[in-house]
């Protein structure tokens, strides 16, 4: 299903200039995809280091997205308050009526400041985009947490059955096997075993 | 149990909180409390007004300005109860402090001699100076203005005024980009100890009884919540009197020590509990009796009074203009009826009134209440004005001058 179609039917306007402020490079670069994907084509990123509020100013962009967990909302808030970066008073959301799109956008990390008076309808599909995209990221990052987590444990095992095989003269299958019945035994996870088996060999002094 | 989600940012001042959910006290009375750590104050006010929690941690001024609609949507907070009194500090880099009193504990005690010193340093110093300030609507900026202002300094002219949060103001100090911060603890401690700021002033010297943070509700969810709201009040009224007790404030300084809360170091969170605070690195400690306030003097019960103080200071340096509508608006977001209502049968001494004249106690005195004995602590003002909320005019008239 090409998404750009389906908002481009909602009536994607691209000559709004969007800026993403985020610390991190990958979830900024994702977001901007999404967003070129989508037919927007003035999109900037901006790191909040140093002056980025100077460097906002001279793009003068209708909307932008920040992470709502950026420690820099404040300082963006208050240079928005008393620097002309974007044309008018801005506001967090469009419409505040819209209760629900703004739990989502908080849910998923997103804080997002526009131009007073733009309307509702031409900001939605970027807020929805970034709300879809910033979950999309975390699920992402989640799954990554999770593999590395996975290849750890395995090299874990594998140094301990390396170590069994040696101490005990066990093929790689035996070792394997007294690891788990260790750890059915003791109610522990195999990788858990494996950890402290590594250590205590490595107290006693023992071949690694 | 009853879930309660609450929104703070980690500073020492969330210590009620964390004691609250810590020490059992909300469990006791079927509250299962949710501490939410945030980043910046836009986000705890955003989780706030959009109903992602029920409560918050919050600037006091922060409150009045989202009702008032200054920061963003208008949106109406009420404030029952205050989460703390007094506990910020004024940290300048160790270049610019050298123009001022080189007696620490002179420079603390004397805060008219400091703000003439401060006034002389301005000058002296390469740049015009940079201090960071965590809010345009904090209580600290709102103190740092009034101070200087005493000595003749434009705090919009003469100072730039640079919003950062509390977490980045010691790197910001270290880097150069600031010359000093004002904001709560722990982070003058740790400036101090890294050796790379003095403290210039404590809030305390300031007003001696200076309105800190605040816990925030949307007003309806308070209103058609009492039952709970009641029971919280009294959870965090028992939670305050527990921080506030001398014996437990090296516990409660390992609790806020956790990386769920402040996650700073406990010996940089002691000194404002216990009123010893080290003003440069390797100095003995100045001692200040009542750098941080939980329970005593009933210092959560808010004042509507001191709601008013920081509306006249809005007012003052132009953040809102004056109508007798955003008064009474200011007013209202300090509601001692509920505190009353809630505490009332908890034994917790209450005062007779709900306004005073601020500024007006040289001497701690015993006054009028409803229930036990309660005594108010000194609560003057550096400069000796006392604010008299029936005449705010005259009050900004006089300020004016």
């Amino acid at each position: 299903m090409p998404p750009c179609l389906i908002l481009r039917v909602r009536g994607v306007d691209s000559r709004l200039r969007i800026v993403i402020i985020d610390d991190s490079g990958l979830r900024a670069t994702v977001l901007e995809e999404g967003l070129r994907e989508a037919g927007y084509e003035d999109i900037h990123l901006v790191p909040p280091k140093g002056a980025f509020v100077a460097r906002l100013e001279r793009i003068a962009p209708d909307v932008v997205l920040m992470d709502l967990g950026s420690p820099s909302r404040d300082t963006l808030e208050e240079m928005l308050a008393v620097s002309r970066a974007l044309a008018k008073p801005i506001a967090m959301f469009v419409d505040q009526s819209d209760e629900h799109m703004i739990g989502a956008a908080i849910d998923a990390g997103v804080s997002a400041y526009v131009v007073d008076g733009l309307r509702k309808d031409r900001v939605k599909p970027i807020l929805d985009l970034a709300i879809r995209r910033f979950n999309a990221f975390s699920k992402m990052q989640i799954e990554l947490d999770e593999a590395k987590t996975a290849l750890a444990e395995r090299k874990t095992i594998d140094r301990a059955k390396a170590i069994l095989m040696e101490s005990r003269k066990l093929s790689e299958a035996d070792a394997y096997a007294l690891l788990r019945t260790t750890a059915m035994n003791q109610g522990r996870r195999i990788a858990d075993v494996a950890e402290a088996l590594i250590t205590a060999s490595s107290l006693l002094g023992g071949q690694m | 149990m009853t879930p309660i989600s609450i929104a703070f940012l980690p500073l020492t001042d969330s210590a009620v909180l964390v004691a609250a959910r810590e020490k059992g006290f909300a469990a006791q009375h079927g509250i299962d409390l949710n501490l939410v750590r945030s980043t910046s104050w836009a986000t705890v006010r955003d989780r706030l007004v959009y109903g992602q929690v029920q409560a918050a941690h919050m600037l006091a001024p922060l409150a009045i300005a989202v009702t008032l609609g200054l920061s963003q949507h208008p949106s109406a907070l009420a404030a029952p109860f205050k989460l703390n009194v007094n506990g910020n500090a004024l940290t300048m880099s160790t270049a610019f402090a050298a123009a001022l009193d080189p007696d620490l504990a002179r420079r603390i005690a004397d805060p008219i001699a400091a703000a003439h010193d401060f006034a002389t340093a301005i000058g002296l110093h390469h740049r015009k100076p940079i201090i960071g300030i965590v809010h345009r609507f904090s209580s600290h900026a709102l103190m740092l203005r009034y101070w200087l202002a005493y000595a003749g300094v434009d705090p919009d002219r003469d100072l730039a005024l640079r919003v950062l949060p509390p977490s980045l103001m010691v790197e910001a100090l270290r880097a150069g980009e600031v010359d000093g911060f004002i904001s709560g603890a722990p982070w003058a401690s740790v400036a101090v100890a890294e050796g790379i700021g003095d403290l210039a002033a404590v809030g305390a010297s300031i007003w001696q009884r200076g309105v800190e943070k605040v816990l925030a509700f949307r007003t309806p969810w308070m209103e058609s919540e009492s039952e709970l709201v009641d029971r919280l009040l009294v959870v965090l009224s028992q939670a305050a009197a527990w921080c506030d007790a001398a014996e437990n404030h090296a516990e409660l300084a390992s609790l806020l020590a956790g990386p769920a809360y402040v996650a700073q170091p406990a010996e940089m969170i002691l000194p404002m509990l216990t009123g010893r605070l080290i003003a440069r690195a390797g100095e003995p400690p100045v001692l200040l009796p009542d750098s941080l306030l939980f329970h005593r003097e009933a210092a959560a019960f808010p004042w509507r009074s001191q709601a008013l103080w920081i509306y006249s200071q809005f007012v003052r340096w132009k953040m809102v203009e004056h109508s007798a509508k955003a008064e009474r608006l200011a007013a209202d977001v300090f509601r001692s009826d509920v505190y009353r209502r809630a505490l009332g049968q908890a034994g917790v001494p209450m005062p007779g009134a709900s306004m005073k004249v601020e500024g007006a106690l040289g001497a701690p005195l015993a006054v009028g209440s409803h229930r036990g004995a309660l005594t108010l602590g000194p609560d003057r003002f550096f400069d000796g004005r006392v604010f008299d909320p029936h005449h705010i005019g005259a009050y900004l008239a006089e300020l004016a001058r």
